[in-house]
């Protein structure tokens, strides 16, 4: 038999517990995530073998710019949304600053088209692999961030295990990035997007489960 | 309800600062409040009043292990009421209803006393039994005998740590079970 107020009493007691903010669980979890998934990546498909010379090539770094301002947008929107009483309406334009970026380097190549046509570009070497490796490298990210979230108390579960999924393919995107050899904006804007959909869902259908409290 | 919102967040601040007695003045504070929204809440769905007492508890329970996404510098009642509404609506949906809430469900209630007849046992006394053995026998010494962490330390000779250690987990876990069923 307990009622109320002996309840209320033995959370009095438990009141100096020490608990961490989901900002807290983050900073932690985060980076491992990201170093397992770092190491999954060079044990497995490895960095491109011209990966040095790449570096010059604008459109290789745009990737990086692309993927990380994506994982980077979704990390405030992630805090916003882990909060009760807060729907992370407030930074979800950050999320148009990828897409602009992304949309920038699509006008860019076409001003200066190289003499490949643009639906070959636009299907690249392997876009399978870039569909399956994401993800892939997507999975312990997204562990991360959603363990990170279940220290909140986010009002829409679902939306928040979909930002989590955002914050995760993001990360993941870039690491492949440096394996990836399709450099075109337009191969990006594609293969790239449809692997962080599919994270974002999955996200999505682990959170409205997993970030109930 | 201005004053009433001040005194609130000024308790709120003292116990994350580790005092336990103005905690337990502002759950005390607040459960009045609490009671009388899930209670209206029951009766605009049609379902009995009398389950309110779960309802009530489970939003404590909910408020105690999320109260760390409460961030200092803002007003406690908006972060209460986003809680509790949250787990009304959990708990209304659960008995099988469509169910609407409104914040000012919250805002605009008045504060009801408990039943005055003997409450039956709630959902969280049902729940205690299957807890692990340890926390089971810290939820039992605490919040059923009323006993203090000390004195449950040294019934079940193990630490002071191990009791506050047990004692959160078992709450994490009871609030699990709530969720869960």
């Amino acid at each position: 038999m307990m009622d109320t107020e002996r309840l209320i009493a033995t959370l009095a007691a438990d009141n100096g517990y020490p608990t961490r903010p989901p900002a807290r669980v983050l900073a932690i979890a985060v980076p491992v995530g990201f170093a397992i998934s770092l190491a999954l990546l060079l044990a497995t498909l490895g960095l491109r073998p011209d990966f040095m010379q790449a570096t010059h090539n604008p459109f290789f770094d745009l990737k990086f710019v692309v993927t990380l301002a994506l994982a980077l947008a979704a990390l405030p929107i992630a805090l916003q949304a882990s909060q009760p009483q807060r729907l992370p309406r407030r930074w979800l334009w950050l999320l148009l600053i990828p897409v602009s970026l992304l949309a920038l380097g699509i006008v860019a190549e076409a001003a200066a088209p190289p003499p490949v046509p643009a639906m070959t570009r636009l299907m690249g070497h392997n876009a399978l692999l870039c569909m399956a490796s994401i993800p892939a490298l997507a999975l312990p990210l997204l562990a991360a961030a959603l363990i990170g979230l279940r220290a909140g108390a986010p009002q829409r579960p679902a939306l928040a295990g979909a930002i989590a999924g955002l914050l995760a393919s993001g990360l993941a995107a870039a690491l492949y990035a440096a394996h990836c050899i399709d450099d075109s904006p337009l191969f990006v804007a594609t293969w790239y997007t449809l692997a962080v959909a599919l994270v974002t869902l999955l996200g999505a259908a682990i959170g409205s489960r997993a970030l109930r409290y | 309800m201005q004053g009433r919102d001040e005194e609130w967040t000024a308790l709120m601040r003292s116990a994350n600062a580790g005092d336990s007695a103005a905690y337990h003045r502002l759950l005390k504070a607040v459960t009045p409040v609490l009671r009388a929204a899930a209670r209206r809440g029951l009766a605009r769905s049609g379902q009995p009043i009398d389950q309110s007492e779960d309802i009530v508890q489970d939003i404590l329970l909910a408020v105690h292990l999320k109260k760390h996404t409460w961030d200092d510098g803002a007003p406690f009642a908006p972060w209460l009421f986003a809680i509790a509404r949250n787990k009304l609506i959990d708990a209304l949906r659960r008995r099988g209803r469509r169910v609407f809430v409104n914040i000012d469900d919250f805002a605009e209630t008045i504060p009801s006393a408990p039943a005055a007849e003997t409450l039956p046992t709630t959902e969280i006394a049902g729940h205690l039994e299957s807890l692990p053995a340890r926390q089971r026998d810290v939820l039992q010494s605490i919040a059923v005998d009323s006993a203090s962490i000390k004195s449950t330390a040294a019934k079940l000779a193990i630490s002071e740590g191990a009791v506050r250690v047990a004692l959160h987990r078992g709450l994490a876990r009871l609030a699990g079970k709530l969720r869960t069923e």
